[in-house]
């Protein structure tokens, strides 16, 4: 098979020489990161007062994991390394409650970013003669910009569709001859049981490549979709934290995600005793950004849990591949690869006077994709015998739940004493989907 | 004057509305009037009664959600024309009608009927000056 490179001195740099530029950029990371508020005092508590006190890349095991929690401490400026006015763009994420993950780039840091895509692009056997389909949101989620300006690096032509619309994709695919989509692989699903219902056949489309990603799949449904479209698909870790997509993504040969390891050091732990597991053995992933300017961040604990491959891949990469992901180590819900906490959700409606003590989180498939309900319990005594009252209730709801977890969830009202009580998180959520 | 209504929250599950009737039967609450308000997922169940606090009592110690409005009852003659004669009146004072509903009847020429005003004592005011007969809370028992 052709492999192509788009930086083939670094896809291809020796191990030695790899831990070594690590190691270098690592030092500039840490003099980054105790420019901020945060990590001065994190790592002045460890003794870490300069990059002099990094002196291997054993001395990383030495900084404390950076969480999701940390990150929330710090917002909105406390992560920040640069000067503001050094900022071009700003990227937030879903935190655990209502404050988000900030991430700041300034002009290198996206210009490094978009070249990690458009290695992960060209590391697909993708050229510019693609006709590529972006089928991710565009906006403050990762997942739609980062490809975007990979593609746009590379030379692909971009139609820069956002998700949604299914009946406008299939047109757009078929009049422009789409080649390429990045999609979740639900809504690749969902595509592939709406095509005759809206006229279309696979004939309509020359469609050769899908880049799968924002949520968790099997291989069994790569092999699905692979078969059911006649296509490659290839699988894309990233998370916002660390860019967005282009932190591990599949090439060619399919067997694993390369992770760029000149721009991340990567590592897998045990979530409960945080002990690094090294190669084969399944973790949690934690990662520092070797790269980033503005926002520097070290020993990232993603919460997603999957392992390194050992050995080497047939095209020559020497970065090391990452297995899909196989689950979280958190209670963080992915609902058509939008990720959902569920104390988002119970902050948002526990703000509502008129809702009760007991809410449960429900998730389901309506076809391929995925289905949130969230069911609340009136609190009987702001029950006014009013139907237009529940009905401006359940609106009421619905919006401010969309402001904060970005999807519009159903609603439903029940009765006092319905729903089943808890004694706690887990059993908020009844998540009744089908893995795919 | 005004008379009471019962309004009750019902989820749309099997043997609800049975539950609130069955449970009303067997404090001998006797209903006079009902109508369902509903949406996709739950009803709203409107009831006028005869004992309305013994009902709502009875049915919050069951763990329903049930609120009191106070509404307006009236008897019309069952003939074409009677129900347009009173929204006439109404209309004609500027009386805001949010809701109404057919009422039991037992006596043959008469129907009765249930308003639900925004505000209830300046309609009741009308109504009586156009000689409506407004029905009383002892009417009630006895109709």
């Amino acid at each position: 098979m052709d492999v192509s490179f788009w930086q083939k001195d670094l896809e291809t740099i020796e191990r030695q020489p790899l831990k070594k530029l690590q190691l270098k950029l690592l030092r500039e990371t840490v003099d980054f990161a105790l420019k901020t508020p945060f990590y001065k005092s994190r790592l002045h508590k460890v003794a870490i007062t300069s990059s002099d006190d990094i002196k291997s890349l054993e001395d990383l095991k030495k900084i404390p994991f950076t969480t999701k929690d940390d990150l929330r401490e710090g917002y909105p400026y406390g992560h920040l390394a640069v000067d503001l006015g050094d900022v071009v763009r700003i990227h937030t994420s879903s935190g655990t409650t209502g404050i988000p993950t900030v991430i700041y780039h300034t002009k290198s840091d996206l210009d490094n970013w978009t070249d990690l895509v458009a290695r992960s692009i060209v590391a697909t056997g993708a050229t510019k003669k693609d006709i590529f389909q972006n089928m991710m949101s565009y906006g403050l989620f990762t997942g739609g910009l980062g490809l975007h300006y990979g593609a746009e690096r590379v030379g692909l032509t971009i139609i820069p569709a956002g998700p949604g619309n299914t009946k406008r994709q299939m047109q757009l695919m078929k009049d422009f001859r789409t080649t390429l989509i990045h999609i979740t692989p639900s809504y690749l699903l969902h595509i592939g049981s709406k095509l005759e219902e809206f006229g279309f056949s696979l004939k309509d489309f020359v469609l050769k490549k899908a880049y799968c990603g924002a949520e968790p799949y099997s291989g069994n449904t790569r092999k699905k979709l692979e078969k059911s479209f006649g296509i490659d698909v290839y699988n894309s870790y990233g998370l916002s934290e660390m860019n967005g997509p282009g932190v591990s993504f599949e090439c060619v040969n399919k067997c694993g995600m390369h992770t760029w390891e000149d721009a991340y050091i990567m590592e897998v732990i045990d979530p409960k005793t945080g002990k690094n597991l090294g190669e084969e053995k399944e973790g949690e992933l934690v990662f520092t950004t070797l790269r980033r300017r503005a926002t520097p961040i070290l020993r990232y604990r993603t919460r997603d849990l999957a392992f390194i491959y050992k050995g080497t891949c047939r095209c020559k990469r020497t970065h090391r591949r990452i297995s899909r992901i196989t689950g979280r180590s958190d209670d963080m819900l992915i609902v058509n690869g939008v990720n959902v906490f569920p104390s988002q959700i119970e902050e948002v409606i526990m703000k509502i006077p008129e809702v009760g003590n007991n809410y449960q989180v429900y998730l389901e498939k309506e076809g391929a994709l995925d289905k949130l309900t969230v069911k609340v319990e009136i609190y009987s005594k702001m029950f006014t015998g009013d139907l237009l009252q529940l009905d401006s209730l359940k609106e009421k709801i619905i919006n401010e739940l969309r402001a904060a977890i970005i999807l519009t969830p159903a609603v439903e009202l029940h009765e006092p004493g319905v729903l089943p009580v808890s004694e706690g998180k887990a059993k908020r959520v009844a998540d009744n989907r089908q893995k795919i | 004057m005004k008379l009471t209504q019962i309004s009750i929250f019902l989820e749309n599950r099997k043997g609800r509305l049975y539950d609130v009737c069955s449970l009303l039967g067997k404090k001998k609450i006797n209903i006079r009037a009902l109508t369902i308000a509903e949406t996709e997922e739950f009803g709203i169940l409107r009831i006028v009664v005869d004992k309305p606090a013994e009902a709502v009592r009875a049915l919050k110690d069951n763990g329903f959600m049930a609120n009191l409005t106070d509404i307006v009852a009236v008897e019309v003659k069952d003939k074409p024309g009677g129900l347009a004669a009173i929204l006439k009146i109404l209309s004609d004072n500027n009386i805001n009608l949010e809701y109404m509903y057919g009422f039991v009847e037992k006596a043959a020429d008469q129907a009765l009927l249930v308003f639900r005003f925004d505000s209830p004592d300046k309609a009741i005011e009308v109504l009586k000056k156009n000689k409506i007969k407004v029905i009383g809370k002892e009417d009630i028992k006895n109709l």
